[in-house]
């Protein structure tokens, strides 16, 4: 299947770099302004809103010093340097060299860079805050760390093949406001699908990784991390145009909100991102996801399983053994502490993986200025079977009130010992 | 009689109304909205369900006590799993998005705790191993340059604050994984890293008869750290060099 999948792709790749021209020329150093305070400034607000950081530092590394590999279905990526290391950072780079860098996906020598690095997000990004953040990375001290190639399969790793992958799937753009709305509203919407790349996790991905037309928003699995990135146009995934608005704020200014908290790769996106947001970007954001249109016509869904049923009951049972010390005998929770399970979207929706990862290997709420000292939750991975865990999961599901498909065995398999890189 | 005068009909009633209110407003609460103890405790039960309660492991599993030890050096811990120097897929996931200030807290929580040591397991390897293991914890080894444990852990071998753990109350398979872990390169702790350094001059065997003979004695006393070290330590050790520094003024 995946070969078969390679080789159309390749296919396609081919037929299509036939029709692509690579006539970039390397751009020539150009008369610049200096940098102001102003505009390092700025361009460090503006790297924490694009979480630059999150990719761009390895674990335990120096900020912004790259090599942290991004893992996706073609093989590893490596962010690469951003300091101001001549020879292996961005020393040499000028503001139009790192503005074409982000608009058009190609690096100062007009190399197509990798799709992981999401210019079809930050094609959107005004020349003005490129110059920012170009100003912000020169100010860093420079870290001489050498960009490690990336690991990518044949054919992911040929030119030609990101040349053809751009053709189908990158046009370079600006963001055009919608003069009907609010300057707020067009904040938030320059935010979230700009800088803030939302949709590189946020959507579906077809065989070629590319953002499926139309799901911007709409929720998909996470390649590689695996982790379900829920729709945020879908009241029973991530939707939250019905929310208290103060609420969508707390939850992505500290990581927490009534019946919510974020986990995996969201509470690293809070932790190093949206909970530094100023007071009028958080507001512009919120008043654009409160605006996404949200799925209509929801079937009302009924338990997978009754409680008379064997499994119903296993589940009960561990679920008062392990869960309701904490989230209450009847899944009411206990404030941000320890989430509400009955009506937990988390929980209810159609993926289950979240809610077997969080069953698994537990975790923390981000630690923020907001909410600095999370509560947390245990792992049960290692206490509890395939089968037990997948009682529970199914239990949480259909307890309650609430209603989801029947997790197996095999599911719960599935997500063991994922998503934790090393 | 003065006593009656003073008493005051409308005070009073605005009293018990005051308390009867109170009542109330508990009443409705409780119904509102359960609340779990805010107290350090309860934020790292995430901790305590694989290290025991109040951080005591059992003394046969791999997981180790996390009571008592220094603040310092389970601050290091937690620092160096959560940043890559130190392995454990669990661990790297639990702490991935906590920060330096509340990893020390943690770490300081656990270090205030004082819990009895279970009595330790009877050793299960041969005389010979057992006595190769005392041999080396006590004497270490002048020719292969393997200092005594006690140089650096305590004469008595429950660490020196705030940088240097205990070695003992620890079980036998997660000592064994830590000397194999150092070997291996896959733990690391601040360069210098004296403890690597010592690992690579150990053989198997050797490990095996250090862990075997650590795990099987007595914790004395409490397990309480020393506060100084009795004589300047051996080796230069970038996890006490960086605590030296750090609290110096």
């Amino acid at each position: 299947m995946r070969r078969g999948i390679a080789i159309v792709g390749a296919l396609i790749a081919i037929g299509a770099a036939l029709v692509v021209t690579r006539t970039e020329t390397p751009s020539r150093p150009e008369i610049t302004t200096p940098a102001t305070s102003e505009s390092i400034a700025k361009g460090e607000y503006l790297a924490r809103v694009g979480q630059c950081e999150g990719c761009h530092t390895a674990r335990g590394g120096e900020r912004y010093a790259g090599g942290r590999g991004i893992v996706t279905p073609f093989g590893t990526v490596y962010a690469t340097n951003l300091t101001p290391d001549p020879d292996t950072g961005l020393g040499r780079w000028t503001r139009t060299d790192f503005r074409r860098a982000l608009h058009e996906g190609r690096s100062k020598d007009g190399r197509a860079l990798t799709p992981a690095f999401p210019y079809t997000n930050f094609t959107h990004i005004t020349s003005d805050d490129a110059a920012a953040l170009y100003d912000f990375f020169q100010s860093l001290p420079p870290v001489r760390r050498k960009n490690r190639p990336h690991a990518l399969r044949f054919p992911y790793d040929r030119p030609w093949m990101i040349a053809a992958w751009r053709a189908l799937n990158f046009t370079p753009g600006e963001f055009v406001p919608d003069t009907a709305r609010s300057a707020e509203w067009n904040r938030g919407a320059y935010l979230v699908h700009g800088l803030g790349h939302c949709d590189a996790c946020h959507a579906q991905r077809n065989a070629m990784g590319a953002v499926v037309s139309g799901t911007s928003l709409a929720g998909g699995t996470m390649p590689g991390l695996g982790w379900y990135a829920p729709s945020l146009r879908d009241p029973r995934e991530g939707g939250v145009a019905h929310w208290k608005r103060e609420d969508v704020a707390a939850l992505l200014a500290t990581g927490v909100a009534p019946g919510a908290t974020v986990a995996g790769p969201m509470a690293e996106v809070v932790r190093r991102g949206t909970q530094h947001y100023s007071a009028d970007d958080l507001q512009a954001v919120v008043e654009y996801l409160q605006s996404v249109p949200q799925v209509r016509d929801v079937p009302s869904t009924s338990p997978a399983i009754e409680p008379t049923d064997p499994v119903f009951a296993l589940g009960e049972k561990l679920y008062a053994n392990h869960c309701a010390d904490c989230h209450g005998r009847d899944g009411e929770g206990a404030g941000v502490a320890a989430p509400a399970l009955a009506g937990n979207r988390a929980v209810t929706m159609t993926s289950a993986k979240n809610a077997i990862r969080a069953v698994l290997m537990g975790g923390f709420a981000p630690a923020t200025t907001g909410n600095p000292r999370p509560y947390g939750m245990p792992p049960f991975g290692h206490i509890l079977s395939d089968a037990d865990a997948a009682a529970l999961v199914t239990y949480i599901r259909n307890g309650w009130g609430n209603a989801a498909p029947e997790v197996s065995a095999l599911a719960i398999n599935r997500e063991r010992g994922s998503a934790v890189e090393e | 009689m003065r006593r009656l005068r003073s008493f005051r009909f409308p005070s009073a009633c605005t009293a018990l109304i005051a308390i009867l209110a109170a009542c109330l407003v508990n009443v409705s609460a409780a119904h509102a909205e359960r609340s779990l103890p805010d107290t350090i405790a309860q934020r790292v039960a995430a901790c305590t369900g694989c290290h025991g309660r109040e951080g005591r492991a059992a003394p046969d599993g791999f997981h180790p006590r996390i009571a008592g030890k220094p603040a310092a050096y389970l601050h290091q811990q937690l620092l160096h799993f959560r940043d890559g120097r130190r392995r454990h897929v669990a661990m790297a996931h639990l702490l991935a998005h906590l920060d330096d200030a509340y990893l020390a807290e943690i770490a300081e929580h656990f270090a205030m705790l004082e819990i009895p040591y279970p009595a330790p397991r009877a050793p299960t390897t041969t005389a010979a191993t057992f006595a190769r293991g005392r041999a080396l914890v006590i004497d270490g080894d002048a020719t292969r340059e393997i200092p005594p444990c006690a140089a650096c852990h305590g004469e008595r071998f429950t660490g020196v604050a705030p940088a240097v753990p205990g070695l003992l109350g620890l079980p036998r398979d997660y000592l064994n994984a830590q000397l194999g872990g150092w070997k291996n390169g896959l733990r690391k702790a601040t360069s210098p890293d004296c403890m690597a350094t010592i690992a690579s001059r150990l053989s198997p065997r050797d490990i095996e008869a250090v862990s075997a003979w650590l795990s099987s004695q007595p914790v004395p006393a409490g397990g309480k750290a020393a506060t100084t070290f009795s004589a300047k330590p051996p080796m230069a050790c970038g996890s006490i060099a960086s605590e030296t520094h750090r609290v110096s003024p």
